[in-house]
């Protein structure tokens, strides 16, 4: 009994050494981010800088716009990095952040199978596209989980006069409640279309049969604003330092180094901050 | 598959592997520290509410981690009771969770286990003069190596678990990524043949240790 207690301390002992060690560091901030800047790599290439130069961690949780919002709106963020206008109107309506500055812009993209059954390859026309795989009943990957692309889909699905339900029937209309990379693996798996940001496009591995069909229409522009916590509703926020990330991004220094990423030789993000698109 | 070499041997993936391995083995300490004398107290004193107590230990086996981790989410976000601590999205957080994951399959193991060994040798414990409570120890011995197994079943919830310490957790890289979130983060870049490798690493790991944990187990029986 006695070894068993014994070796029971010296495994707790192990274990508590193991997460102090990793929570040990300096000063750190939360910043809530949309998934595709985090699974793009463009993050990891710009915080390791931001971090050598001021000393503040910057602890990213990347989740959908929607959820990276309501994350914020709950307190537990210091700075959000997002891609939703009207969830982010909404946002600072209700009195949660302040001051947004967009930080760069690339767009959006329709993939699909290069098999191509609503014959929409090669366009530029988002809503006619959408209206074509509607038409053909192709099947349509929708990420269903409130997120900046789930947010745009179902716009231009309004615009486009046809808000596709399985309740109406529609069985090609394919809800997963999932993240773009989980879009992407179930429309590579089952051969279907989706709208995806071309920044996780181009760095997702599981492509298969999938390729660009739609891209270059003026609707799919995809913005990223970076938005302070109003300090009046989020007194806990650590405002100090996390106007030190904001102000780094839009810096001289900052944007350069958002126009220097490159995944496969190309540019994913063009930095933005002087000339809002 | 040079990708899945190169990941391996960086730091970062050792960051991953450590921090694994010391949340869930500080989870499975806590599971212990409450789920192996709460076990043993229900199988040995009888009092009005333990059958309750015993059927809710083996319902919550069935636990949905995803469950708890919301729950925990509300208890610990700043805007809920426990914000003033600020864990959420820390390691802490995720012991937290992994070990009320993990606690009631300890309890409910080491409780079946005890049971059956009161059913054998009670009446000679206490013919020793032993009240049933002061039987407990002599109970976890005789049954030590049966209880290893509730203590690697309570490891084996933990280390696998990623719904519960993904809501608390965060993923965050380098503070609170562990094998299965990365596992998860992979799969949805796309990256499979890593994700799986990775997974392949993580069950390498589980081996190791429960091997450990028996070698240590039979070194005590001698």
């Amino acid at each position: 009994m006695k070894t068993f207690t014994r070796r029971l301390g010296l495994a707790a002992g192990l274990a508590l050494l193991a997460l102090s060690s990793a929570a040990a560091n300096a000063q750190s901030i939360v910043l809530a981010s949309t998934t595709s800047v985090q699974d793009s790599g463009l993050l990891n290439h710009l915080l390791p800088a931001f971090t050598a130069s001021t000393g503040i961690q910057v602890r990213v949780v990347a989740q959908g716009t929607g959820q990276a919002l309501a994350t914020a709106a709950r307190g537990d963020a210091d700075l959000v990095l997002v891609h939703d206008p009207e969830a982010e109107a909404k946002f600072i309506r209700e009195g949660h952040g302040t001051d947004p500055r967009q930080i760069a812009w690339n767009d959006f993209i329709i993939v699909g199978p290069s098999s191509d059954p609503a014959k929409v390859v090669g366009t530029h026309d988002a809503l006619a596209a959408l209206k074509a795989i509607a038409a053909a009943k192709a099947p349509f990957v929708s990420r269903g989980d409130k997120s900046g692309t789930d947010a745009l889909e179902k716009r231009l699905w309004r615009a486009a006069g046809r808000q596709p339900s399985l309740a109406e029937g529609d069985q090609w209309y394919r809800d997963i409640g999932g993240g773009m990379g989980a879009a992407l693996n179930a429309a590579a798996g089952m051969n279907a279309y989706t709208l995806s940001d071309r920044g996780t496009w181009l760095s997702f591995g599981n492509k298969q049969s999938l390729k660009i069909a739609v891209e270059g229409d003026k609707g799919l522009l995809n913005r990223y604003d970076v938005i302070l916590m109003d300090p009046k509703k989020h007194p806990e926020a650590k405002h100090d330092a996390a106007l030190k990330l904001r102000d780094w991004l839009i810096s001289d220094v900052g944007q350069s180094a958002i126009g220097a990423y490159r995944v496969h030789g190309e540019v994913l993000f063009n930095p933005s901050a002087r000339a809002p698109k | 598959m040079s990708e899945f070499w190169t990941t391996l041997g960086s730091d970062e993936f050792r960051r991953i592997v450590a921090l694994s391995l010391g949340v869930s083995l500080s989870a499975t300490v806590l599971a212990i520290a409450v789920g192996l004398p709460l076990g043993a107290w229900l199988a040995v004193c009888s009092f009005p509410g333990r059958r309750a107590l015993v059927v809710m230990a083996n319902a919550l086996l069935g636990l949905p981690p995803v469950v708890v981790g919301l729950a925990l989410y509300l208890l610990l976000s700043h805007s809920g009771p426990l914000g003033v601590l600020g864990m959420l999205f820390t390691p802490g957080a995720m012991v937290l969770a992994q070990a009320v994951l993990a606690t009631p399959i300890v309890a409910a193991l080491v409780h079946r286990t005890t049971a059956d060994l009161w059913e054998e040798y009670g009446g000679a414990l206490q013919v020793d003069g032993a009240s049933p409570l002061r039987a407990i120890p002599e109970l976890i011995v005789m049954g030590r190596t049966r209880l290893l197994t509730a203590g690697l079943a309570g490891f084996g919830r933990a280390i696998s678990e990623v719904g519960a310490i993904l809501v608390v957790g965060g993923n965050i890289a380098g503070y609170t990524r562990t094998m299965t979130t990365a596992i998860a983060l992979e799969t949805s870049k796309g990256n499979l043949s890593l994700a799986l490798g990775l997974g392949f690493v993580l069950i390498g790991i589980s081996i190791a240790i429960s091997a450990t944990a028996f070698a240590l187990g039979s070194g005590g029986k001698k």
